[in-house]
């Protein structure tokens, strides 16, 4: 056992390579998918045919393939139609914003759709402009409903970008490959492997819980931020008014999974 | 219309082996349906029936197996099986359809628990007035009323699932994707090859979803 510590010792290095390939993937990934997301989500919403109908074409036909076949239609077809060399990391970036964005897109239709139609109504009682109707009001309470959805597809970005070693991207799981060969020991660096995985998994979980957190918030549900009830904790009031919880707080949770598929 | 990069022949010469592999691709997501929905069935129940402080571990090893990449899975699993001589040998297909549907199972575990929490107060309450036995009462009131609200989900995730078993060519299963690659390695029809086997998923998954939206309204509403 350690000896194989020490070959894990000697391999950090080139496991932080590996780490820092999937980290790229996963935060471009995440970038992509974010935008996407917004811009096709919103325009399955538009009310113009020329908007909507396309936007749900793209989505669907990201749905639809598989992320592999993507993946390598990026890799091997696009140089070949547009005669363009796209470098792996390009190709899997593009390819992972892709598919997890159009699953995203339907999480952000289906959110903005379930923005109470009274706000929508205030919004233009209130004669605000179009955009800062969606900006500003409707935008901001999608947002809350739509982060439980988004973070679990977050994490299935991360596991997807994983088939980077099928483009020859040296990424994570690549690597974990090189470790088992090293160590000879199936169990032992897989065990690794994963865990790097398991807790760069949780890492994105905390994140967006705080993100919802913070963007309940900002529409007044929810209880108070996390420096507010250090604050009080240390000022020693007592936690029960600490506490306080809002009855609307939890009401960003409703099917989380069954939006994302 | 023909261009230089698009070659009509090169896509009907493909098209019989790719379809050969879309059959692979077809039992490996039905063996990774039938694994899953029992198995997702089994975790729920057994998660709801443990108590608190003896169901922590296997929650967590339900979060691990979900949160980290089927592909690095398979591969685990498969080199585990290949490379112990003192295991049974099993093909890769099999370990591939085992993966994939436990992987899947601890999804669809979550879509169980959703449905039997559905399930109203008043129908535990009556259970309990009819003194029914807890098997009986489970298998002829809660899962019935449970599943209304869990199949539709189960029917997403198999799709999900029909997605991701190009994986399975990590682990040498010669499925569609592979198909593909083969077809274009050995005659350079990349592009034919791989935007054939897009269509035929697409083909495939794209009428399925539909007909789970629609088993969702119609479950839905009574």
């Amino acid at each position: 056992m350690d000896e194989k510590v020490s070959v894990l010792v000697e391999f950090l290095p080139q496991l932080w390579d590996g780490l820092l390939v999937t980290l790229q993937l996963t935060l471009g990934g995440a970038v992509g998918t974010i935008v996407l997301a917004v811009v096709l989500g919103l325009g399955m919403l538009a009310p113009t045919g020329w908007v909507s109908v396309p936007s749900r074409v793209v989505v669907e036909f990201f749905r639809g393939t598989s992320l592999l076949v993507q993946l390598f239609w990026f890799f091997y077809v696009l140089p070949i139609v547009l005669d363009v060399n796209l470098d792996p990391l390009t190709c899997g970036v593009l390819a992972l914003s892709l598919n997890y964005g159009a699953y995203s897109a339907e999480v952000v239709r289906s959110s903005i759709a379930h923005v109470p139609k009274g706000q929508w109504e205030a919004a233009m009682a209130l004669s605000l402009s179009p955009a800062r109707r969606m900006f500003r009001v409707i935008f901001p309470q999608g947002w809350a409903l739509m982060i439980p959805s988004l973070a679990t597809l977050q994490i299935q970005l991360l596991k997807g970008t994983a088939v980077a070693s099928f483009i020859t991207l040296q990424d994570l799981n690549e690597r974990v490959g090189v470790l088992r060969q090293q160590t000879g020991d199936t169990l032992f660096s897989y065990t690794v492997g994963l865990l790097i995985y398991f807790v760069l998994a949780w890492l994105i979980q905390v994140g967006m819980d705080a993100l919802e957190r913070q963007a309940k918030r900002r529409l007044g549900r929810g209880g108070p931020g996390l420096l507010t009830r250090v604050r009080t904790r240390l000022r020693g009031n007592g936690s029960a008014s600490s506490t306080t919880a809002s009855p609307t707080s939890g009401s960003g949770s409703t099917s989380s999974t069954e939006v994302a598929s | 219309m023909n261009p230089s990069w698009w070659n009509w022949q090169a896509a009907a010469d493909a098209l019989p082996l790719l379809l050969e592999g879309f059959l692979t691709t077809l039992i490996a997501t039905v063996g990774g349906t039938i694994i899953a929905v029992i198995l997702g069935l089994f975790i729920a129940v057994l998660l709801r029936g443990l108590p608190a402080w003896a169901a922590w571990l296997p929650r967590l090893l339900v979060a691990f197996v979900r949160n980290t990449p089927l592909i690095v899975q398979l591969v685990f699993v498969y080199t585990l099986f290949s490379m112990n001589e003192a295991l049974i040998e099993v093909s890769a297909l099999t370990v591939g359809i085992a993966v994939i549907g436990v992987h899947y199972s601890t999804y669809m575990s979550e879509s169980y628990r959703a449905g039997i929490d559905a399930v109203p107060q008043g129908q535990w309450e009556a259970i309990s007035a009819l003194s029914l036995p807890p098997v009986r009462s489970f298998r002829s009131v809660i899962l019935p009323q449970a599943l209304r609200a869990t199949v539709p989900s189960l029917g997403n995730y198999a799709v999900a699932m029909f997605k991701d078993t190009p994986f399975l060519m990590a682990i040498f299963v010669t499925e569609l994707v592979r198909t593909a690659e083969q077809v274009g390695g050995r005659t350079f029809a990349y592009t034919e090859a791989f935007t054939l086997a897009g269509l035929i998923f697409l083909a495939a998954s794209y009428p399925t979803s539909l007909l789970i939206r629609r088993l969702e309204k119609s479950l839905a509403t009574y």
